[in-house]
């Protein structure tokens, strides 16, 4: 099918999206990579009025090394932070995340801020920031606001962004010393929606886990922290014993629905087992950067 | 602006002028309006990747960019890859490994392709498998696609391609 008629703006700066945005808001979509709301419009389930096109503002694609953060501008494309050095040493969980975003010719497009403001359940970056604390900046024409990825994601493609705010910037604290990453999801097909992924940054002293961050994706409304999972693992020793811990209570946590492609039971299955690989691999590169 | 406009795009070396109204997919504003038909729509939703071209150096799928954001982009599309007659190296590849068969996907394939191999600077098999999941065919259970591909990177890269 073809989308419904539009108005369609380009601004070329900031302020002049958010003027934009706060007069035709809430008839108004912001329009970023276009990989999940243009597949909307073009099936006519979503039928914006207005489309406010940030693709020409070329100051909110950045990838920056702010201190103890990156700090990522939200029209970088998925490609530009795959093959970011920077991103992959300073923020491995980021790249690794990046890598499981469905096809190459997607990510040529797709982009970190319209992912996390998308807000699919399935969605890799939802979690990746849930998991990792990340700070989402907003702006609309009354300012700046930040928000902390624990109070950003609100339900099933649902954010805490009021209707006239963009996502502008996204803040991700680097990942300490002795730590180690991976993100790992299954799907029937690779590039397809995962049925269930789970985000890991452990940091290891020794073979003990000083610190565990996890969150998993495609097994609720929304990205869930598994925050049951890291208390079976914060200060224990690497064993399989404590890793079939930490992948129950992580079954446990999450209350997924069922569908064509998984049922409810099978979801909540898989986010124990997605929990015990990532959080394996995450070790297994902690280990090899001490 | 609901109204038309005029876009002007780079395609195939070549600068060309069409116009579209902003809900116009840039796949057909190529097909419809600079009649170049050789890239397909299939599901006009992204999945399928019969529609996908090469936009400022980068595989996209064109079902799933507007036609106004495309204005000013340089494109490449199937039409552009053969010269003076001759078909270009994966073209002919595609044919030598028997990598098609109705053909319609093939747009999207070689579109595909080239940007995988282009930007990598080497690609196991595996590598080529994943890469190529972005498109999809109902004809040629994929070896010979595989196959193509593989060969085409041993082309451009050189050296064995290697099993993983």
């Amino acid at each position: 099918m073809k989308p419904a008629p539009f108005n369609h703006f380009a601004p070329t700066s900031v302020p002049e999206a958010v003027e934009l945005l706060g007069q035709h808001a809430p008839d108004a979509r912001v329009l970023a990579g276009g990989q999940s709301l243009v597949p909307m419009m073009n099936f006519r389930l979503a039928r914006p009025d207005v489309l406010v096109d940030l693709n020409r503002i070329s100051d909110l694609s950045y990838i920056r090394d702010d201190g103890d953060c990156l700090a990522i501008g939200a029209m970088t494309r998925e490609r530009t932070i795959e093959n970011s050095d920077l991103v992959k040493s300073a923020c491995p969980l980021v790249h690794d995340a990046t890598l499981n975003i469905a096809h190459l010719p997607i990510r040529s497009r797709g982009t970190i801020g319209g992912s996390i403001a998308n807000a699919d359940p399935a969605a890799e970056y939802p979690a990746t920031m849930l998991a990792l604390d990340a700070t989402l900046v907003a702006q609309s024409v009354r300012g700046e606001r930040r928000i902390a990825a624990a109070d950003f994601f609100d339900g099933v493609l649902s954010t805490t962004l009021e209707p006239d705010e963009i996502l502008t910037e996204i803040r991700i604290p680097k990942a300490p010393a002795n730590s180690g990453a991976a993100f790992v999801e299954i799907s029937r097909r690779h590039g397809d929606f995962a049925m269930a992924g789970v985000a890991a940054q452990v940091t290891l002293k020794g073979d003990t886990f000083i610190d565990v961050q996890l969150a998993a994706c495609g097994v609720g409304p929304g990205p869930v922290r598994l925050s049951d999972a890291e208390i079976e693992l914060r200060g224990k020793t690497v064993t399989d014993g404590v890793l079939s811990n930490a992948a129950r209570a992580a079954s446990a946590q999450v209350d997924p629905d069922g569908d064509m492609h998984a049922t409810a039971a099978y979801r909540r299955k898989l986010a124990g087992v997605m929990t015990k690989r990532a959080v394996i691999k995450a070790a297994a590169r902690a280990g090899a950067a001490a | 602006m609901t109204e038309r406009t005029e876009i002007t795009v780079t395609v195939n070396g070549e600068s060309r002028t069409g116009v579209a109204e902003p809900r116009m997919l840039l796949a057909d504003f190529l097909r419809d309006e600079l009649r170049l038909t050789g890239t397909h729509v299939g599901c006009e939703h992204g999945v399928c990747g019969a529609c996908t071209v090469i936009v400022d150096g980068l595989a996209a799928r064109s079902c799933l960019m507007f036609a106004v954001q495309a204005d000013g982009a340089d494109i490449q599309t199937i039409e552009g890859l053969a010269t003076d007659g001759q078909m270009h190296p994966l073209q002919k590849l595609f044919s030598e490994h028997r990598a098609l068969q109705c053909g319609f996907c093939t747009p999207g394939m070689l579109m595909t392709a080239i940007d995988l191999v282009n930007s990598s600077d080497s690609l196991t098999e595996k590598d080529i498998r994943t890469g190529m999941s972005a498109a999809l065919c109902r004809c040629t259970g994929y070896e010979g696609i595989v196959n193509a591909v593989a060969e085409y990177t041993r082309q451009v890269h050189g050296g064995e391609s290697q099993n993983d």
